[in-house]
Order: C-alpha cells, then structure tokens, then sequence
C-alpha cells in the first residue's frame, strides 16, 4: 500500500504541461525527452562501465531508443502517475526500464553462450574459489552438481546454468527465453532454496537463517 | 570472502522477498523515500520485501541505483 504524497510544484507543472495542447505540450516533450535522453546516457554509461557491453556510438543509439521508448510510454501512461512520487522520478523509472531491456536484448547479438551447455569447470572461478584450496571445496561443488541433477526440474537446471555457469545476465535470459524478469527470478529463487537444503542435509551448509542476504543474480557480475 | 561462502550466500533466500514485478512497480516510490530521508532505513522499515529483494536481485538492483542517480540528480 502506498501514499499519495502532496503534488509537489514541479510535478503539477510537469501535469499541467504535458496534459495540454499545441506548443506548451510540445514544448514540454521536447524538455523530457532532453531529461530522459541525458538520464539513459549516464545509466549506459554507468552499467557499461563495469560489464563493457555496449560503447561509442552503439551506446548512443541504445540511449536514444530508451529515450524514445520512454517518453511514448510515458506520455500513454500520464493517467496512471498518482503522486506517490515526484514526477521526474516516476517518470525517470521508465527510462531506466528501458536501458536494462535494450541491454538485454544487446547480449545476443555477439552470442557466446550454448544454453543447453553446463561447463561446470566455471563454477570454482565464479564464486572465487582458489585452485589452491581444491580440496576443501571440491566435495561442495560434487555435491552441488549432483544436487542440481536430481532436484531441479529442467527449467531450472536451464536457468541455473545460463546464470551461474555461463554468466548470463537475467535480462538477456529473460529475452532468450521469452519470459519475464520475475519469472526467471522466480525460478531461480526456488532452485537456490532446493539447492541449499539438499546441501544442508548432507552437512555441507547450515538449513539457513534468512537474514540479510546480499546476494547478486543475474548482473553478469561475480559475488 | 571464500568461495565456500560465496555460494553459501547465493544460496541464501529471503521469505520476505517480493520478487521483481512488485518491486519494480514501487521502485519511484521507494527511491523517493531514499532521497527524501538521506538514508534507505525509512525505505526499507516500510517495504522490507523490496529491501530484501534488491538486496537478492542484481538487475533490479541495478535498476534502483540507476533511478536514485538519476532522481537524486534532479534534487535542488
């Protein structure tokens, strides 16, 4: 449940403007396509910066589509903002959105992944495990893999291995896939809960305390 | 961190976890509260499933740094 904060000044600006006609409404999709194109410029940026997935003037094209894409979806769901937030940040959300989908999409196009694959032997490298500390996780990973085998259902061991084996972003998969981020979340939030507690009943990790958890799915990036 | 706990921690799951759709749908909502309080305590006191699930989600964590950037930008 949320609250519907008091309009600030701004925000009943931006409503005003673009709930209007003839130039003032033009006038202010011109501004909040500058604001969104600037927004999913330093968001590229940001996230190319640590995966180096996109630069130069691919990265300048995807924030112009995430710009474009954005202000349409915007504009068609203006009756939808009810001042739960300040405009700009409602809206800034759709632009992001944008940048994760097209990112997503952008992964295929130099694909290097066999989904079906499982290359296990990226598993130690994955989580950090040192070449010279083989032989106290090396019962762990046996475990694992054979855990994997026998208590996940086929979408799962699919979806395990795409993230954790073969580094896939959720995003990507979601496209690859035809599904949707929750959906794939979901998949993987299950089969990491069949996982820990086939470990834990064989004395490899504790049944779990769910606390805080800091964990990191589907970025592509290394725990 | 060694890799034993590595996977310790991934395999970790949080009952309280909301799951992308509905944290995605009150991402402004919860970044707002983040800027208007200068810290994610009051955020995550009042929706614990989206704290926990950014906490467990890379790519809508991702999403929720990428909008208090871009929000927090626009704060006078």
């Amino acid at each position: 449940m949320t609250e519907c904060r008091r309009l600030d000044v701004e925000s009943a600006a931006w409503l005003r403007d673009l709930g209007s006609t003839g130039a003032q409404r033009e006038d202010a999709l011109v501004r909040l396509h500058e604001l969104l194109l600037r927004i999913a410029r330093g968001e590229l940026g940001r996230r190319s910066a640590r995966q180096r997935q996109v630069t130069g003037p691919e990265l300048d094209d995807l924030a112009h589509q995430a710009a474009a894409d954005a202000l349409l979806a915007i504009t068609a769901k203006l009756g939808q903002f009810r001042g739960e937030s300040r405009f700009t940040t409602w809206a800034y959300r759709f632009v992001i959105l944008e940048v994760s989908t097209k990112l997503g999409r952008h992964f295929w196009q130099r694909p290097t992944v066999a989904l079906a694959a499982e290359d296990w032997d990226r598993l130690p490298d994955r989580f950090g495990m040192s070449p010279d500390e083989q032989a106290q996780w090396h019962g762990l990973v046996v475990a694992l893999r054979q855990a994997v085998d026998q208590e996940l259902t086929e979408r799962q061991r699919l979806v395990f291995a795409a993230i954790v084996l073969h580094g896939v972003p959720l995003d990507a998969l979601v496209i690859e896939l035809g599904s949707t981020r929750n959906a794939i979340y979901k998949t993987m939030f299950d089969a990491r809960r069949k996982l820990r507690a086939a470990l834990a009943a064989k004395g490899y990790l504790s049944a779990g305390d769910p606390g805080e958890v800091t964990t990191d799915i589907g970025t592509g990036r290394r725990t | 961190m060694t890799g034993w706990s590595g996977l310790d921690r991934f395999l970790q799951t949080d009952p309280r976890d909301v799951g992308c759709e509905q944290a995605m749908q009150l991402l402004h909502v919860y970044v707002d509260l983040v800027l208007d309080h200068l810290t994610s305590a009051e955020a995550a006191r009042r929706y614990p499933g989206v704290a926990a699930h950014f906490a467990a989600c890379g790519p809508c964590n991702d999403d929720y740094e990428g909008l208090l950037i871009a929000a927090g930008a626009s704060r006078p």
